[in-house]
C-alpha cells in the first residue's frame, strides 16, 4: 500500500493522544483504540498510525498489521456514503458479484477505493445476518435488500440529488 | 510440580503438567517434525503460532488432530504421532504449503540448508497435487538482508525473533488469509524500518525468504584482479563456527585450517580481526578510564556508564531507541573498522600500497557488519575503510567453491603484523567476552598491579542480563552485561529510570554474542549448539600465551611506530566515531 502523506493539526494529535490515554494506554487495548481513532477521522492513515504506536508503546509494524487484518479498518478515506456489499454464502449465490460489478461500473472504483468527488466508497463485508434478503447492500446503515444490478443505478440516485 | 502421566506411540511418558505434546515426545525419543515452531530453550525464545500444522497428532478421544507443539500433555492422554491418518494429514499439509512456494530450490540461497526443503524431503513429498495461484511480492534489497516473500511460509519465527527477543519490531504479519505476509509497516522496504540488521530473523528462516545480501562474487572479482592487494580479517566468532559447514561438531575450533584456507583462496595477507580487538580495548579501556579517573575527581557530567560500542546493530538500536543517551557509548569503532582504518593508513604504508589498490575483505558472523562498513563516516574520499564484509556461511561457500578440502587442511598462523591477538581479543566473540578483555587491561592500567588471575570468570554466563563487581584494588567496579536487544533495552531502562546504576556496560545484540551471529551456520533451533561455540572461544583463549591486549607486542609497536597513544590525535581520527538521531519520523504536525 502507498503511503499517503497526512499533515496532522496539533490539536489533533492532542485528540489522538486523548484516546490512546482513555485506554490506559494499554496494549492490549489496541483494537480498540483504533475503532475510536476512526470513529473520530474517519481512517487511519500511516501517520496516525505512527502516533498511536508510539503512544501505546507498540511498533508501528504491528498497528499495521492489525489495521490491514481487520476490513472495518481503513487506510482510504471512506466515502460520503460508505457502500459494503454482501459477499457471504447466500448472498453470493444469489448473484451478489454481478450486483458489485453494477456498483464498480458506474461508480467507476475498485473495492476498497473512493470515488474522486468523495461521495461513494465500494467495499465487501462477508455475512450481515441478512440471509433471507439475499443479495444484500449497506449504504451507511441503511439496508437494501435482494438487490439486483438493475436496481443499482435507483440505489445511487437516493444519495446523488 | 504435578506430574502427568501419558502415551505416545504406545510408549509411556511421565511429564510435568504444562509440557507440551512435542516436549514430552522428545523426551521418549520421538522427534515430531515440526516447521514454524522454533525454540530455544537456553534464551527463553519459543514461537509456537501453532499455524503450520505439520506437527499435527492423533489424540483418542479428540475430533481433530492437535497441534503437538502448542498443545498440552493431559493425564491418560493416548498419543499417535503415526498413525496413517496423521502421515496423510502432515503431507497434505505440506504439500498445499508446497503449492504457493516457488520451485526454484537448485538456485535458491537455502538450497541444502532450508528446513522446507528437508521436511519435503523427510515426508516422501514426489508430487504437489493441489494447483492454484501464488503469491508474488517485490524483492527487498537492504545493504545486509534480502526479503524474498514469495518464499515466506508464514511461520512467524522472524516476528519472534524480531519483536519479543530483540524488541526492534520491524517485522509483523500484515493483512489476512492468503494476502497475509510478514513485512514492517507500510510494507515499506527494511531500510526505511528500525530494522537494526542483526539478522536474527535470517538465522531462523526456515527457507530462501530472508537471506544475506552475498558478496562473495565482489570477492572473487577482487582475488582475480592483478592491480589489487587484498587482505583479509577474521572476526572471532567464525573460527568456532565454520566447522560446522564442513561436518564438524559444533564448537571445533578451526582457526589453522581457516587460516589455510583463506591464504589458498589468494588473499595477499591473512590477518585477524582480534588484533584490531586488542586495539578497540586499548582505546575503549582508556576513554573508561578516563571517564572513570574523572567522575572519581568528582568532575560533573562525566558520561557514566560508558557502554560497548563494538556491535553494530547494537548502535543502530540505540541510534534509533535511544537517541538521546548517544553520549554514553563509548566512540571506538568496532575491531571491523579499526582494523579497517589501520590497514589503509598505517599498512598501506608499509607495503608501500596506494589506499585504493588495497582491498580489504571481513569474514564476520554478523549481517550488520555489512551495513556498518557502508556508512558515510567509514570512507575517504569514497573509498571505504572496508570493502566487503561476508558472513561465515559466505566463507564457507566461497571455500567450497574453490574445490578446497577444508577437513584435509594443515593448520597455518596469521600473517604479521595485523594478525597477533591476545587471548582478550578472541573472547571478543561471546558475550561478557568484550567487558572481561576490556576489565583485564583496564584493571592493571588503573592499579598499576598485575592481575594475577587473568580472567574474570563472574563476567561469564549465558544469562540474558548479568552483573557483576569488580574490585579493583578496593574500588567496587559495577558491571552489567546484557546479550539481545531485549535485554540491552530493559538495562537501559534501569539505567534511565535510575533504578541501576553502572560503571560500565557491554552489550551484544545476538544471543550468545557474536557467537549467535546473524551470519554463523544456521543453529537450526539448537541453543546447544552456541553454547559449544561459546566453550571454544574460552579455550583458544585459554590456549594464548599472550592474553591481556596491553601485551601485544605488535599493538605496543603500532602506537610506538604510527599512533602515538591511545586516545591521542591521531587514535581520535582514524579509530573513534560519532553517533546519529535515527528516530526521527517525518510526520509533519501543523501548529493551529
Amino acid at each position: 500500500m502507498s503511503r499517503i502523506k497526512v499533515e496532522l493539526h496539533e490539536n489533533q494529535v492532542i485528540a489522538l493522544k486523548d484516546i490512546c490515554k482513555s485506554f490506559e494506554n494499554n496494549p492490549h487495548e489496541l483494537i480498540n483504540v483504533l475503532h475510536k481513532t476512526q470513529e473520530m477521522f474517519g481512517y487511519l492513515p500511516a501517520e496516525i498510525q505512527e502516533i498511536i504506536a508510539i503512544e501505546m508503546n507498540v511498533s508501528v509494524a504491528k498497528v499495521y498489521g492489525v489495521v490491514t487484518f481487520y476490513s472495518f479498518f481503513t487506510m482510504v478515506p471512506r466515502g460520503e456514503h460508505p457502500i459494503s456489499i454482501c459477499m457471504g454464502t447466500a448472498c453470493y449465490v444469489r448473484g451478489a458479484d454481478n450486483v458489485l460489478d453494477e456498483f464498480k461500473k458506474e461508480l467507476k472504483v475498485e473495492v476498497g477505493e473512493t470515488t474522486s468527488d468523495g461521495k461513494f466508497s465500494l467495499n465487501c463485508l462477508r455475512c450481515v445476518g441478512a440471509c433471507g434478503l439475499a443479495p444484500v447492500v449497506l449504504v451507511g446503515d441503511k439496508t437494501y435488500g435482494r438487490v439486483s444490478p438493475e436496481g443499482v443505478k435507483e440505489i445511487l440516485a437516493e444519495y446523488l440529488s | 510440580m504435578e506430574l502427568i502421566n501419558l502415551t505416545i506411540d504406545n510408549k509411556a511418558v511421565k511429564v510435568e503438567n504444562g509440557t507440551t505434546i512435542l516436549k514430552a515426545a522428545s523426551k521418549v525419543g520421538i522427534k515430531i517434525p515440526t516447521l514454524c515452531y522454533l525454540g530455544l530453550d537456553d534464551l527463553g525464545v519459543e514461537n509456537k503460532p501453532g499455524g503450520c500444522r505439520i506437527c499435527v497428532v492423533e489424540v483418542e478421544g479428540r475430533r481433530n488432530l492437535a497441534p503437538a507443539c502448542a498443545t498440552n500433555c493431559a493425564e491418560g492422554m493416548i498419543v499417535k504421532s503415526n498413525s496413517m491418518r496423521v502421515l496423510n494429514a502432515r503431507k497434505t499439509v505440506l504439500e498445499l504449503i508446497l503449492s504457493d512456494h516457488p520451485s526454484d530450490c537448485l538456485v535458491c540461497a537455502k538450497n541444502g540448508n532450508c528446513d522446507l526443503q528437508s521436511m519435503a524431503q523427510d515426508m516422501g513429498v514426489r508430487e504437489i497435487h493441489y494447483q492454484g495461484e501464488q503469491s508474488h511480492y517485490k524483492e527487498d534489497f537492504s545493504p545486509s538482508i534480502i526479503r524474498e516473500m514469495d518464499k515466506c511460509i508464514m511461520c512467524r519465527r522472524c516476528e519472534t525473533m524480531c519483536n519479543d527477543f530483540q524488541t526492534v519490531g520491524a517485522l509483523s504479519g500484515v493483512h489476512r488469509g492468503f494476502q497475509a505476509v510478514v513485512a514492517p509497516a507500510f510494507e515499506q522496504d527494511l531500510v526505511k524500518s528500525p530494522c537494526t540488521f542483526c539478522g536474527q530473523c535470517v538465522a531462523v528462516c526456515p527457507t530462501g525468504a530472508l537471506t544475506e545480501v552475498d558478496h562473495t562474487n565482489q570477492v572473487i572479482r577482487a582475488l582475480a584482479n592483478p592491480r589489487k592487494k587484498v587482505i583479509v580479517q577474521t572476526a572471532p566468532a567464525v573460527r568456532a563456527a565454520l566447522g560446522e559447514s564442513f561436518g564438524e561438531e559444533p564448537g571445533t575450533l578451526v582457526t589453522g585450517k581457516m587460516v589455510t584456507a583463506l591464504r589458498q583462496l589468494g588473499f595477499d595477507y591473512v590477518f585477524d580481526t582480534d588484533f584490531a580487538a586488542d586495539l578497540t580495548i586499548m582505546e575503549e579501556g582508556t576513554e573508561l578510564l578516563d571517564r572513570l579517573t574523572r567522575h572519581l575527581n568528582g568532575e560533573e557530567n562525566v558520561a557514566l556508564p560508558i557502554l560497548t560500542s563494538c556491535c553494530p546493530a547494537w548502535v543502530n538500536f540505540f541510534e534509533h531507541y535511544f537517541p538521546e543517551m548517544r553520549d554514553i557509548p563509548s566512540t571506538a569503532r568496532s575491531p571491523q573498522q579499526m582494523f579497517g582504518s589501520i590497514a589503509k593508513t598505517y599498512f598501506a604504508d608499509m607495503i608501500e600500497t596506494k589506499r585504493e589498490d588495497l582491498v580489504v575483505v571481513s569474514i564476520m558472523p554478523c549481517l550488520a557488519k555489512k551495513y556498518e562498513c557502508q556508512r558515510d563516516e567509514f570512507s575517504v574520499d569514497g573509498n571505504p575503510d572496508v570493502d566487503y564484509s561476508i558472513s561465515t556461511r559466505e566463507l564457507a561457500a566461497l571455500i567450497k567453491q574453490a574445490n578446497i578440502d577444508f577437513d584435509s587442511l594443515e593448520d597455518s598462523d596469521f600473517d604479521q603484523p595485523m594478525g597477533e591477538s591476545s587471548g582478550a581479543g578472541v573472547i571478543f566473540g561471546t558475550t561478557g567476552g568484550v567487558i572481561e578483555a576490556a576489565s583485564r587491561t583496564a584493571y592493571e592500567l588503573f592499579t598499576k598491579k598485575k592481575h594475577e588471575r587473568i580472567s574474570f570468570e563472574e563476567l561469564r554466563g549465558f544469562d540474558g542480563i548479568r552483573q557483576a563487581t569488580l574490585d579493583f584494588d578496593g574500588l567496587p567496579i559495577k558491571i552489567g552485561i546484557a546479550h539481545g536487544l531485549g535485554n540491552a533495552r530493559k538495562l537501559l531502562e534501569s539505567i534511565q529510570d535510575g533504578s541501576c546504576e553502572f560503571h560500565a556496560i557491554e552489550i551484544m545484540a545476538c544471543p550468545g554474542g557474536c557467537i549467535g551471529g546473524g551470519g554463523q551456520p544456521l543453529h537450526h533451533g539448537k541453543s546447544s549448539i552456541l553454547l559449544a561455540r561459546q566453550k571454544a572461544i574460552y579455550a583458544e583463549d585459554s590456549a594464548k600465551p599472550i592474553r591481556k591486549s596491553h601485551e601485544n607486542k605488535y599493538i605496543q609497536e603500532l602506537y610506538d611506530k604510527f599512533l602515538g597513544k591511545p586516545m591521542s590525535e591521531k587514535a581520535h581520527h582514524l579509530l573513534h566515531t560519532h553517533y546519529f538521531d535515527r528516530s526521527g519520523s517525518d510526520i509533519v504536525i501543523k501548529k493551529d
